[in-house]
């Protein structure tokens, strides 16, 4: 089935008028994304690769129907207000491509989300693909690309890194190994679905059999990933990597987040925890589709 | 994270109805002398730099009188306190303390929101006191649309053991800390100590403020001039290297220096990564093989080859480096030929000598390849390019044998020259920069290469010579997305008339003053043989 978009999901892209809109959106519909409607205030009733463009969520909804999914595509000073339109107009699942996005706003974000039972990716993130299915926001740069480099198949894939995020996928596929969604939850310290809720998504999920993960230094998501491990809620094979040990330890917010997280968020806690439940971390990339093979026995492609 | 002064944060609370001491921050011994006379008390002098435990390296006096301060201030300002020379000094009147405590606001990444942080305990060593005692310690999130509500913060202080009046007054404080943090876009917010005095007043005695590097084009009021944090003060170099990023909004460019100074014999190497986890990945590759990181600098989310050209001529502004480690994710969406073409200006004009290994892994990266490959075979130093199936490992190794290769050249700073063209040159602006046709020189040229080269379609031929299809108001709005590839096509395969002139503030200047640098210390070097 794959996670959070598939080649039915009705599209919106929003800032579809800007250079980077624009180009994405030519990506997403040559991949297969079903991009129904456009929206940039003030251009409404053009046309961007004959998509139809409105000046609002709302009235794009009405012309051209529900909408599942908003790909976000504007300055980072506007994602508040363009994020919010679009929860407030029914929109349930948004990706977020902007970074430099204040993090006050994306709290606020997160607020009326989680009022209204929407979640979204990013901000700061490359997007994610369902290969064979559909692609949101600009991961994979051209449709061609995108195809050659992620086929379809049961392994989820969940980096905090953007390049990474196609790196492991690529050589996924490079070993043979199929992806069913590949997520790229954004670089920035608070994000909308961090890895532990994308592993929710991903033991939800019948397609996907087992998950790569790309982790970081800082924040506690892999820290997290372990305690739904333990606490039963994801049970699925997990390959991990984290990345920033040459980085120089030390570099802390402040004295109060040490006080609430501890220890958490340095290279060694994520790996220790990691490991304690039983999860499969390795110390280069080019080892994850080799452990993966081993872990998948002889099933093959 | 950009960071406020104490004296800087202590405003901002003031502001808000927080009482903090009274006091000046000063940056003369006399002004501190001033100080004392006004308020005609004793005072705390307290340095102003980025550091923690100030007390016990010297950095914090006490005076009784405005001759004593005047002593004390001049004993603070200039000192050398870890990274940072003390140019200011924060002189207020010091309180008879009956209690510490501690109030810190942070944003958790597992709640989403805002947190609020009250230890009944406060002041040096925070941390350890709060893993000593957790029942002096508690926190709640806070509702980002409601803020902090008063009722919430007296809940949070009774499970620290506070209660009666202290309630009311510590809890009016939290509010507040809240607001200020919540209106200046703080990423984190401290009072430590936050004192109680004898005659039973509440001050904020010291405080920690950060402001989200994303949220500072908000606030222009705080004047932070470079929005991003350090462990000291930036070099000129970064300086210049912020200018160009801050001017430049297509892509992201970042570059840290992680040494002082490298010594020629020293195996350091310019690094260039992009994206932040590829980079890492590559920088672990580049420390494995036994090499020191000179920088740290990511050109990623699709910059222009303009930008990525700035970034190699800052690069290569570091004395004696070894070599030129360019190296991301290895599947870049953005497309990779952009940035080789940054590169090849770049290492030209530079006529590089130490060897450089790119890798351009991602999206066309077999025509980055070739245009390294196919530029660049004419400059003293060897340059490799390498795609996605080459990992940062074998390139590190290939970084170290092109090194071992060349009996390992320490890299030479050459000064910037001035563009050569003619003043009376065809030319037009562009969004960061200039070019400048030679248009006696197209005159020879056969294929005018140029126009088919120039990806957005900005030039067309007129009378058989390139000019402008699009207005010169368009082209320096950004139609000319500077992806060097006419200069570059004109240079190598006709008659060099193009020259595209991207400034970098400041480099010119800097470089000389390197150059003027070294060449003292061989000319005494000499006078000694």
């Amino acid at each position: 089935m794959a996670i959070l978009v598939s080649e039915k999901s009705r599209v919106v892209v929003q800032g579809i008028t800007g250079r980077e809109g624009m180009v994405r959106t030519r990506l997403m519909t040559d991949y297969g994304t079903h991009v129904v409607a456009g929206v940039t205030p003030g251009k409404g009733g053009g046309e961007v690769y004959e998509i139809p463009v409105y000046d609002t969520v709302e009235e794009a909804w009405e012309k051209c129907g529900p909408i599942d999914i908003s790909v976000i595509f504007v300055p980072a000073a506007l994602v508040k207000n363009a994020a919010l339109e679009a929860i407030d107009a029914g929109v349930k699942f948004l990706t977020i491509v902007p970074d430099r996005v204040p993090i006050f706003d994306v709290l606020e974000i997160v607020r009326l989300a989680k009022d209204r039972g929407a979640v979204f990716v990013g901000p700061n993130t490359l997007g994610l693909v369902s290969p064979g299915k559909a692609v949101l926001g600009m991961i994979g740069g051209r449709a061609e690309r995108a195809r050659e480099w992620f086929r379809p198949g049961d392994i989820g894939v969940s980096s905090r890194s953007g390049g990474m995020t196609s790196a492991i996928s690529y050589y996924l596929t490079e070993a043979g190994l199929g992806q069913s969604t590949i997520v790229h939850v954004g670089g920035d310290a608070v994000v909308g679905l961090s890895h532990p809720e994308v592993m929710e998504l991903f033991e939800k999920d019948e397609q996907t059999r087992l998950v790569a993960m790309f982790g970081e230094i800082g924040t506690t998501q892999e820290e997290r990933v372990a305690d739904l491990i333990e606490e039963g809620r994801f049970t699925k094979p997990l390959i991990a990597y984290v990345g920033g040990k040459a980085a120089k330890s030390g570099t802390r917010f402040s004295h109060a987040g040490a006080i609430v997280e501890g220890t958490r968020g340095s290279y060694n806690s994520k790996v220790q925890r990691l490991r304690d439940v039983g999860v499969h971390v390795v110390e280069s990339i080019s080892e994850i589709p080799k452990v993966a093979l081993e872990l998948r026995g002889s099933s093959g492609r | 994270m950009s960071r406020l002064y104490e004296y800087q944060g202590k405003k901002l609370l003031r502001e808000a109805g927080i009482r903090v001491p009274e006091g000046e921050v000063v940056s003369t011994p006399e002004e501190a002398r001033d100080v004392v006379e006004r308020l005609g008390r004793p005072v705390v002098l307290k340095i102003q730099v980025w550091v923690t435990g100030r007390a016990g390296l010297g950095g914090i006096e006490f005076a009784d009188s405005p001759k004593e301060a005047e002593e004390k201030a001049r004993k603070l300002l200039g000192k050398k306190i870890k990274n940072y020379e003390v140019e200011k000094v924060l002189v207020e009147e010091k309180l008879a303390i009956r209690s510490e405590y501690f109030a810190g606001l942070i944003i958790d990444d597992a709640q989403k929101s805002p947190l609020m942080i009250f230890s009944s305990v406060g002041g040096t060593g925070i941390e350890e006191i709060a893993q000593e005692h957790p029942e002096k310690v508690a926190h709640i999130p806070i509702d980002i649309l409601k803020g902090l509500r008063d009722y919430e913060a007296r809940n949070l202080l009774r499970r620290t053991g506070i209660s009666g009046k202290l309630l009311l007054k510590i809890s009016d404080v939290l509010t507040k800390l809240y607001k200020v943090a919540r209106q200046y876009d703080a990423r984190s917010a401290e009072i430590n100590p936050m004192v109680l005095t004898e005659d039973g007043e509440v001050y904020a005695a010291d405080c920690h403020i950060a402001v989200d590097d994303y949220a500072v084009f908000r606030h222009p009021e705080l004047g932070i001039e470079i929005a991003r944090e350090f462990d000291r003060p930036p070099s000129e170099l970064e300086k210049i290297a912020y200018h160009v990023e801050e001017k430049d909004h297509r892509g992201t460019f970042y570059f840290l220096q992680m040494t002082d100074e490298i010594p020629k014999e020293d195996r350091y190497i310019g690094f260039n990564g992009a994206g932040g986890g590829g980079s890492m990945m590559s920088m672990d590759a580049v420390l494995n093989s036994g090499f020191h990181l000179a920088n740290y600098c990511d050109t990623s989310g699709n910059p222009s080859a303009s930008k990525v050209y700035r970034a190699a001529k800052i690069i290569l502004s570091q004395p004696n480096i070894k070599g030129y480690f360019a190296s991301g994710s290895g599947v870049a969406s953005q497309e990779q030929y952009h940035s080789a073409r940054g590169l090849v200006k770049a290492f030209y004009e530079e006529k590089l000598e130490i060897p450089g290994v790119i890798r351009l892994g991602g999206n066309y990266e077999e025509k980055a390849i070739e245009i390294l490959a196919a530029y660049l075979k004419d400059i003293p130093a060897e340059v490799e390019g390498y795609g996605r199936d080459d990992s940062p490992e074998f390139c590190a190794r290939r970084m170290k044998e092109l090194i071992d290769k060349n009996g390992s050249i320490p890299h030479e700073i050459r000064p910037i020259c001035d563009s050569d063209v003619s003043v009376d040159a065809y030319g037009f602006e562009i969004f960061t920069g200039k070019i400048a046709i030679d248009h006696s020189k197209c005159v020879l040229c056969t294929s005018k290469g140029c126009v088919d080269a120039c990806a957005p379609g900005i030039l067309k031929l007129l009378d058989d010579k390139p000019v402008l299809a699009v207005t010169e108001e368009d082209a320096k709005k950004g139609k000319c997305t500077e992806c060097l590839a006419c200069e570059i096509f004109c240079q190598f395969h006709e008659q060099n008339a193009i020259d595209i002139h991207l400034p970098i503030p400041g480099l010119k200047e800097y470089r000389n003053r390197l150059i003027k640098g070294t060449s003292d210390l061989k000319s005494t070097e000499e006078e000694k043989v």
